[in-house]
């Protein structure tokens, strides 16, 4: 029964778009806003593409639907002979193209924004494993792995009985996240150990491709702190579905203090491994 | 009708009909038996492939794995996209060329007769060797349609199958394609100048072309792929000096154009069905003939509009993103063509036409998708969610498979002589279209809310829509079931058709017989 | 288009010819594919796969040619033979291209970055920073041993010539076929034949050459590009080369006429093709 209104609701959702498109994205069923400036203007493209879309779908289908209507046999009407017109094959040359351009324009600046990862102030290495993520912080030598939460890793099993719905951020939830810190250009440097993975977060609007023998770059300043989630998004193998990306933005102090328990672990480790 | 009436008949002399029994079917060297063959294997084929896709909505019905296992999950996945792909939007066009082809044109037969039985019969066997890798050691191909290596390499015993299943498909698509172009430059009717071919010739026409040239470079990847594993080469491997990457280009520069494959005859189709039921003529012929062929440019230049994630240079971005949105505007004169055809018209909405009328808007809602997903800064948003699944599965499903379903509606009864059952076909239609809406329009939502493609299980979120994907999966699998009726229905008899059959329309098909005679052209037309 | 007078297109009966076709591609491949996975089958059901083709081949077009000889062609339907054979060579192009891509996309992309050039910088610097090499190159990994250049002196200019002369001497035959002397016609074509297969010896003996250097397949970016393109080259040549031989043992049988010789020109078309390829390898390959 809920599935069946959430039916109706999917059908009327076009409607609910022109409610309140921020309102939609608390649902969920939309893009994230997302806490970067990047994110942000990400979301705007993606409503303005949307939102021309839906003008142009008007027109079309409006016309479509007047003529379906008005130009139907049973109404008794004598087909018209018309064939071709210079004029309106010029006009809707010329008005999807000027369409496009309003499109390209912002859409050209925020790529070129994105793709500039100068003048950042802390870098990352992230390495796709068949299943799971190494993090690495080069400046600093802390390195790690995180992989699926292991609620979620018993609970996903066939015949595992476990109700994922009493799992907390089943399929979201890593054993050990990446840490950064808030208000701080950070940037990534992607690589793969085998096949090739692809690094997301829906919240920061980046993604790219981890790929095996190259380096990928990006990066993210991010303007609130949180516990952010997304998954791995280029199939990459049997368990491409169960190595997701959590990612938690702390306060600057926070992080040094977290970065500076990590070394301080790595120590007294590495002074374990060589006492043994 | 032409002079040659005076050439005695020495050849049709000893065949006026076809050989008897299953021969028939195996040996025929006729335009019409092997446009038939083409068609029922698709048909078979999209069971098949469709079943797969059951298989997988039934274990997304619900968050949680209850069904398959995940690697069996993906190697469904594969192959219903391959299947569906090569197995049957790609042959049903070509039964449908070869049945229509020669007879719009008022040719003899196709122009290669011999090798246009291979053509086909190349198919069942290369199909039994992919389906086979799936009761393999390691199972069937589990890496995606896509083949991206290092992943797709990790196959098992059924890699190699898998590759050379590609090549001889390929080399049957090569072969169809090359005899339509030979036929269609070759075998017109005099008169038959090429700005007076019927669109649905002449978007095959540019479709052979786009075969031709696309086919071979599939082929060298896929043999590309089967060195690196077994040779030792290393194209797609670092750490000899190649690329991963550069196969996801050379397999774009063929995949890319192949989706247009997939859809320039069903636009082709629905340009011959609107003015037929609008009984008015095509509005802008020329210009359509022109966008196709810009279309058909176009898509040799926007390939890496799949790979904007790659990590390429931001030059190579913001180009691949300019040239991939300038489609919509070729594309864009079809669509609103095809309303100005109808404008103005005496409209009629036999089936052919309700489910041309229904690619028309379903298609162009999958085209407004597609423009989203070229802009290359939101498509790091999209990419690899179900927001992808949803735009090409819109002109995939509502497109290319509606547009072939039309005309199989609009011209069987010129195929069998015999009207379909109307009532059933409109119910076909009907309950196909609310169910395919049920089916992927919730696809745009999970996959904007962040559902990657190509996972069997998800997190609890997402569960609701795809919830009622499933459902949409299952109504619309089963409405298929309608089409089978009506088609057996009309093969065994009903109601005889006119030569004509539909009041509007227009062009050499409809002066032959209903159902045609086995040689429909053997004396030409001359068309004025 | 048709005159009226030959307005009877000849459309042949059923025939098995297709249906062998198909089962013998997919004995072929399904065996190959069996001994690539190392299964004892594989092997011979390969063999007999390509003996099926062959048969099937000598069968196909052995029929064609009986239909052409007793008179069945008429200028229509040399014209789709034509079509059909300049389509087939256009897609050989096409393939060839996705070769000549994966070269120039290394040499271009990948190796550069893998060097640090351009969008490299990083992959170089964190992955492969003891890497220095340009081209010719197997790779950070230094796959597959030595990497020696393939120059394009003394063998690969000399298969140049030969290839170029092949194409002078098919031109004799051509012209010679017109004028119906068919001496010319007959020793022209021989020579191309005899110059095709010196070629394949030629380039045999490189490969010879190459693999004692250790330079191989195997051998990173270089060797996969440089064996692959050349191989498939040097298989086309050997195709072109029997084709040629048929024509020429069918010359010989005192086939073809001055006004119909498709099946010659065909083989013809077919050599420049393989030698046009071959001027794009010597090029991208051997010089640049
Ligand atoms: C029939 C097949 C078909 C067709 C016709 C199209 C048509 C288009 N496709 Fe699609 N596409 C696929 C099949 C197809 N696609 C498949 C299978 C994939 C996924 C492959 C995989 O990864 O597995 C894919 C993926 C895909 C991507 C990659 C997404 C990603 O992975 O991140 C992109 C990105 O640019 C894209 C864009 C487009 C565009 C711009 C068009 C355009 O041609 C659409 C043009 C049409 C219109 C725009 C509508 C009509 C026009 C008007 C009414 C005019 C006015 C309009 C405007 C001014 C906007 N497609
Ligand atoms: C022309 C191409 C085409 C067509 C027609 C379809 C048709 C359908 N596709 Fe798909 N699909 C693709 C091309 C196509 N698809 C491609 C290219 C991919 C990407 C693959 C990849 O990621 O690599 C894909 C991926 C894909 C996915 C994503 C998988 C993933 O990412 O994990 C899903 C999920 O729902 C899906 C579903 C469906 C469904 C429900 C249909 C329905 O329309 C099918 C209709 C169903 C039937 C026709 C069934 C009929 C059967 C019965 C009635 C039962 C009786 C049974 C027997 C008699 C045996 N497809
Ligand atoms: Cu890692 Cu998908
Ligand atoms: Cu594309």
């Amino acid at each position: 029964m809920r599935v069946l209104i959430k039916a109706l609701a999917s059908i009327a959702l076009l409607s609910a778009f022109l409610v309140s498109p921020a309102a939609l994205a608390e649902w969920g069923y939309n893009l994230p806003r997302g806490v970067t400036d990047i994110s942000h203007k990400v979301f705007e493209m993606h409503m303005l593409a949307f939102w021309i879309m839906c003008v142009v779908a008007l027109a079309v289908f409006g016309a479509m639907t007047y003529s379906i209507i008005k130009h139907r046999k049973s109404k008794g009407v004598t087909p018209a002979t018309f064939h071709e017109s210079t004029a309106v094959e010029i006009v809707w040359t010329v008005i999807p193209f000027i369409i496009l351009i309003v499109l390209a324009i912002p859409a050209a600046y925020t790529l070129i924004e994105q793709e500039d990862d100068s003048n950042s102030e802390l870098t990352i290495k992230i390495t796709g494993y068949q299943w799971k993520w190494e993090y690495e912080y080069p400046d600093s030598g802390v390195s790690f792995f995180s992989t699926l939460a292991e609620e979620s890793r018993q609970a996903r099993v066939i015949g595992s009985d476990i109700d994922v719905n009493t799992v907390e951020n089943y399929l979201l939830d890593v054993d050990k996240p990446l840490v950064i810190p808030v208000d701080t250009k950070v940037r990534f440097l992607l690589t793969a150990n085998d096949v090739i993975h692809s690094w997301w977060i829906p919240d920061f609007a980046i993604k790219k491709d981890a790929i095996p023998g190259f380096i990928n770059t990006m990066w993210t300043k991010v303007n609130e702190t949180g516990t952010y989630r997304g998954q791995c998004t280029e199939l990459c193998g049997r368990d491409h579905g169960f190595m997701p990306v959590v990612v938690e933005v702390v306060e600057k102090s926070e992080f040094n203090q977290w970065l500076a328990s990590q070394i301080e672990s790595k120590e007294s480790g590495q002074q374990l491994a060589t006492t043994n | 009708m032409n002079a040659a009436l005076t050439d005695t008949d020495h050849h049709d002399d000893h065949h006026h009909g076809p050989a008897p029994g299953l021969l028939r079917w195996v040996t025929t060297t006729n335009h019409k038996d092997i446009g038939t063959l083409y068609l029922w294997f698709s048909l078979i084929m999209f069971f098949i492939g469709g079943f797969m896709a059951l298989i997988i909505r039934a274990e997304l019905f619900q968050p949680g794995l209850q069904v398959v296992d995940p690697h069996f999950f993906n190697q469904m996945t594969t192959m219903h996209a391959l299947i569906m792909i090569f197995g049957v939007v790609m042959p049903a066009f070509v039964g449908l060329a070869n049945w229509m082809v020669p007879i719009m044109i008022g040719a003899p037969d196709m122009a290669l007769p011999r090798m246009n039985n291979w053509s086909f019969w190349i198919l069942p066997f290369g199909f039994s060797m992919m389906l086979s890798t799936l009761f393999m050691d390691g199972g069937g191909p589990a890496g995606g349609w896509t083949l991206y290596p290092p992943l797709s390499l990790q196959g098992g015993n059924g890699f190699p199958f898998l590759i050379f299943s590609i090549h001889i498909l390929g080399i049957s698509s090569i072969m169809g394609a090359i005899n339509i172009v030979a036929t269609i430059m070759n075998l017109r009717a005099p008169g038959m100048t090429f700005m007076k071919m019927p669109l649905f010739v002449w978007t095959w026409f540019i479709t052979a072309y786009l075969l031709i040239a696309v086919m071979p470079v599939l082929a060298g990847a896929v043999t590309m792929l089967l060195t690196d594993k077994f040779f030792g080469t290393a194209f797609f491997s670092a750490a000899g000096g190649g690329d991963p990457v550069m196969f996801q280009h050379i397999f774009w520069f063929f995949g890319h154009p192949e989706v247009y494959i997939l859809i320039l005859p069903s636009f082709g189709i629905v340009s011959e069905i609107i003015p037929t039921f609008s009984r008015k003529k095509l509005f802008g012929y020329a210009s359509m003939v022109y966008a196709t062929s810009s279309i058909a440019l176009l898509s040799f230049i926007v390939w890496a509009h799949h790979m904007f994630t790659v990590g390429m240079p931001l030059s190579g971005e913001l180009f691949f993103m300019f040239a991939t949105m300038l489609i919509a505007v070729p594309t864009g004169v079809k669509v609103f063509n095809w309303v100005a055809t109808m404008w103005g018209g005496a409209m009629t909405f036999e089936t052919p036409m309700l489910f041309a009328l229904g690619f028309v808007i379903m298609f162009t809602i999958g085209g407004f998708s597609g423009v989203m997903l070229a802009l290359a800064p939101v498509d790091f948003q999209y990419h690899d969610t179900y927001f992808v699944v949803a735009h090409f599965h819109y002109v995939l499903v509502p497109g290319a498979i509606f547009g072939i379903v039309a005309a199989v509606y609009y011209w069987i009864p010129k195929w069998t002589g015999n009207m379909y059952d109307e009532k059933l076909g409109k119910a076909h239609f009907w309950i196909s279209t609310i169910f395919v809406n049920l089916l992927f329009f919730p696809m745009h939502f999970v996959g904007l809310a962040g559902m990657p493609r190509r996972i069997p299980d998800y997190a609890v979120q997402f569960a609701d829509f795809n919830a009622i994907s499933t459902i949409g999966a299952f109504g619309f699998g089963f409405s298929q079931l309608i089409f089978v009726v009506v088609l057996v229905k009309c093969v065994k008899g009903g109601k005889k058709a006119t030569d004509q059959v539909w009041e509007g329309a227009e062009g050499l098909e409809w002066t032959l017989s209903s159902p045609p005679p086995y040689h429909s052209f053997s004396d030409q037309p001359v068309v004025k | 288009m048709a005159s009226s007078a030959e307005n009877h297109y000849y459309v042949p009966d059923g025939a098995y010819w297709p249906l062998l076709g198909s089962v013998a591609l997919a004995t072929t491949t399904g065996g190959l594919a069996g001994w690539l996975n190392q299964h004892a089958l594989g092997e011979p059901v390969f063999y007999i796969g390509l003996l099926m083709l062959v048969i099937m081949m000598f069968g196909w077009f052995g029929t064609v040619i009986r239909e052409s000889e007793s008179g069945q062609y008429k200028p229509w339907e040399d014209k789709s033979f034509r079509l059909g054979m300049s389509w087939f060579i256009f897609s050989e192009v096409m393939f060839f291209a996705a070769f000549f891509g994966a070269l120039f996309y290394a040499r271009v992309f990948s190796v550069p970055w893998i060097l640090g050039e351009g969008a490299g910088a990083n992959t170089h610097t964190w992955l492969w920073s003891t890497f220095s090499e340009i081209w010719p190159t197997n790779g950070p990994a230094d796959m597959g041993g030595s990497d020696f250049h393939m120059g394009w002196w003394p063998l690969p200019i000399l298969n140049t010539a030969i290839l170029l002369t092949s194409g002078i001497t098919v031109t004799i035959a051509h012209h010679a076929v017109i004028k119906n002397d068919r001496k010319r016609f007959i020793w022209g074509l021989a020579a191309t034949v005899l110059l095709g297969f010196i070629f394949v010896y030629f380039q045999a003996v490189e490969y010879q050459e190459a693999y004692h250097e250790g330079m191989t397949l195997q051998s990173g970016i270089y060797g996969s590009t440089f064996f692959m393109l050349t191989g498939f080259h040097g298989f086309h040549v050997t195709m072109g080369a029997i084709i040629l031989l048929v024509v020429l043992l069918r010359a010989m049988r005192g086939h073809f006429t001055p006004e119909r010789h498709f099946a010659f020109e065909a083989a013809a078309w077919y050599w420049h093709f393989v030698d046009v390829v071959w001027l794009g390898l010597f090029i991208f390959v051997y010089i640049l």
